[in-house]
């Protein structure tokens, strides 16, 4: 009987070198991020639009709205343990080991000068009127994904929680903030869902560069020929200052990669599903 | 009973005096001779047959046959006989009758109702067709899905009110004094609730309700609404607005509560509107979570009062109590959340309407720039895969 093959690898991924872009912790703390995201956004829908037929449909298959808040609450407890740690870390790393590289520098979040160049020069290039910039570690586009998140999670956290606490948060805040807070939870959760289901998705997984599936987030690292094409300037740093060979990492193995597939697609379906109900919803409100 | 008695001596008498009168006096049991055979039938095939020990022990026992049947001198007597004219002693039960939305055919003679012409007892009596517990039923024969509702486009209301309270309470209890049909429409004298008379007619409903629920009728009596349909102004809810006729539903169950705020809505539109823009609409409209606030939680329920009357829940000095019914803790700056904000009037919410406007423009400028960036990122991208593929000879991508 024949080896049964069950997932052809395309031969890109066999051969070459594999470098590491992201720690585990990193890794583990994106699958936080997506799975209590999509969870909250999975909850947070239907009560946004629960004039709709299948926000009441949904939550009255799962149990209510009950349930919904049970979920929603439990999901938000968790993102905000892993925005805790994070910040932790970045405090801990950057302030007190005074680690280079966190809040400025080519390995930096923080976005800088060449960012701003970078967006137009990008731009230009789009329409053809210029060359491809050559881009670091993060790009311009994945800094403001990272902002993006760092400022949705206190606007959405600290809204959220006023409204989950509202007689509490009322000895400091003024009443007509408890009625704010609701208009800013939704809205900006609107946005959030918005971005991450259609911006996030195409930029870092549906563009042809990456399509389907940028996997380096799930295996923690890519190819050598896939480094050198999307960070060509963060290779060149690296051979640069010899550093290159401490970032040599295995290559994914099928099942790491399969795994990652199986999770992967199905956060996006849920994802490209959520933006379908919700532009639905939106433009019929 | 002792007017039964009076009037039953008064109906013997009349029925001795009328057969002295007649003369050639037949006795019931002349009649029974022949109609006491159980198969007796009249040329149409309808049974004309007379069980004595029904008669007798019915209303109408201690009159003779003639009484009724006037048009019979002797035996033999005709083949064709005149119908029995009730009004003749009924005369204001037939003048009622005669006014009501019933008087309209030969379907509704005095039988319909009261059954067999040889078996009627009093309404007292457990074996009567309008004893309080039999009414519904005997309505039913033409008040639901089978009967005529369908042939006179009316309501199939029987279903309604057999799983009603009142229903329950007369089906399941047996308690006489639960309403039954004729408890608000009357008897004899049925009127279309169209018909200012009618104790169904919308401005009568909070006094014919009224007769069993007295004090919550004079609670809503001191409300607006109630001081509203008063003065004549008929867009006020009565009772049935908000808990229908028929089906009355608990007004703490699940279903109610998550129907109830519609019915408010129906006329304040403004204040519904504003309402759905809250969390206590979103939540409560998911269901499961029925607790969340509906209108009547905070303005109350029979007794609406303007907010401005110190007796309103929702007056300023009883918030904090109003509030905390559900919000532990809820303190004076807490009540301050206004339930009805409306973020999309400027002057009414200046601070909230201007958060709203950020964060729509932040939302609209995002992705607007984001959805041009990434498209034609996309366009470019394939645009140079697709060369890319061309130049190394293969097929495109």
């Amino acid at each position: 009987m024949p080896d049964l093959q069950v997932v052809a690898t395309p031969s890109v991924e066999n051969e070459g070198k594999y470098f590491r872009r992201f720690t585990p912790a990193q890794r583990y703390m994106h699958a936080v991020l997506f799975s209590t995201f999509l969870g909250l956004a999975g909850t947070g829908l239907p009560l946004r639009f629960s004039q709709s037929l299948w926000a009441r449909k949904f939550a009255g298959g799962v149990g209510g709205f009950g349930a919904i808040l049970f979920f929603h609450k439990f999901c938000a407890i968790i993102l905000t343990l892993a925005f805790l740690v994070h910040v932790k870390d970045i405090v801990q790393r950057g302030i007190l080991n005074r680690e280079k590289g966190i809040f400025w520098g080519s390995t930096s979040m923080v976005a800088n000068w060449k960012d701003a160049k970078d967006l137009f020069g990008h731009m230009r290039w789009f329409v053809g009127l210029g060359p491809r910039p050559q881009f670091g570690r993060y790009a311009y586009w994945e800094k403001f994904d990272y902002w993006a998140v760092f400022w949705g999670m206190i606007v959405i956290g600290f809204s959220g929680y006023a409204m989950w606490f509202a007689p509490f948060f009322a000895h400091f805040l003024p009443g007509w903030a408890l009625n704010a807070v609701l208009v800013i939870h939704s809205e900006e959760g609107l946005l959030a869902i918005l971005f991450i289901f259609s911006i996030h998705f195409v930029n870092t997984h549906l563009r042809p560069d990456s399509f389907p599936m940028d996997m380096v987030i799930f295996t923690g690292v890519e190819s050598e020929e896939e480094f050198k094409e999307k960070r060509p300037l963060e290779y060149a740093r690296l051979v640069e200052e010899g550093k290159l060979e401490e970032r040599i990492g295995e290559k994914p193995a099928a099942w790491q990669l399969n795994f990652s597939r199986v999770i992967g697609f199905t956060a996006i379906s849920i994802g490209l599903i959520l933006l379908v109900l919700t532009l639905s919803a939106y433009f019929r409100e | 009973m002792k007017i039964v008695f009076s009037i039953r001596l008064a109906l013997f008498v009349c029925a001795l005096l009328i057969g002295a009168s007649a003369g050639l006096a037949q006795s019931n049991s002349d009649c029974l001779a022949c109609h006491s055979d159980a198969s007796m039938q009249n040329a149409s095939g309808h049974s004309i047959s007379v069980n004595e020990h029904k008669f007798g022990s019915s209303i109408h026992g201690v009159l003779g046959c003639k009484n009724c049947h006037t048009d019979i001198k002797g035996y033999p007597h005709p083949d064709k006989i005149a119908p029995v004219k009730c009004a003749a002693c009924h005369a204001d039960q037939a003048q009622g009758l005669a006014a009501s939305v019933h008087s309209d055919g030969a379907e509704h003679p005095c039988t319909s109702c009261h059954g067999d012409a040889h078996s009627i007892y009093p309404k007292s009596d457990p074996r009567s067709t309008v004893y309080p517990l039999n009414v519904p039923k005997t309505c039913s024969a033409c008040h639901s899905t089978d009967g005529m509702a369908k042939k006179h486009g009316l309501d199939s209301v029987y279903p309604s009110y057999i799983d009603s309270i009142h229903g329950f309470a007369l089906s399941k209890e047996g308690l006489l004094v639960a309403a039954n049909c004729q408890s608000c429409h009357g008897s004899h004298k049925i009127l279309s609730r169209k018909n200012p008379e009618s104790p169904t007619n919308k401005a009568n409903v909070p006094a014919t309700c009224g007769k069993c629920h007295a004090g919550i009728t004079e609670n809503y009596l001191g409300g607006v609404h109630g001081k509203a349909v008063a003065a004549g102004n008929m867009k006020a809810p009565v009772c049935s607005d908000c808990h229908t006729a028929h089906a009355i539903e608990q007004p703490t169950a699940d279903a109610f509560r998550m129907r109830s705020t519609p019915i408010c809505g129906s006329c304040h539109t403004d204040k519904f509107s504003t309402y759905r823009d809250t969390f206590h609409s979103q939540l409560g409209a998911l269901g499961g979570y029925v607790e969340t606030a509906r209108c009547w939680d905070c303005h109350g329920a029979h007794d609406v009062l303007p907010a401005s009357d110190p007796r309103s829940p929702v007056n300023e000095a009883n918030l904090i109590a109003t509030c905390g019914k559900c919000h532990a803790g809820a303190n004076a700056s807490f009540v301050k959340y206004q339930p009805h904000a409306n973020a999309r009037n400027r002057k009414l919410n200046p601070a909230l309407y201007y958060i709203r406007l950020f964060m729509n423009l932040l939302l609209a400028s995002v992705l607007t720039f984001f959805v041009i960036h990434t498209a034609l990122w996309l366009i470019r991208s394939r645009y140079d895969q697709i060369k890319r593929k061309a130049a190394e000879g293969g097929k495109n991508a």
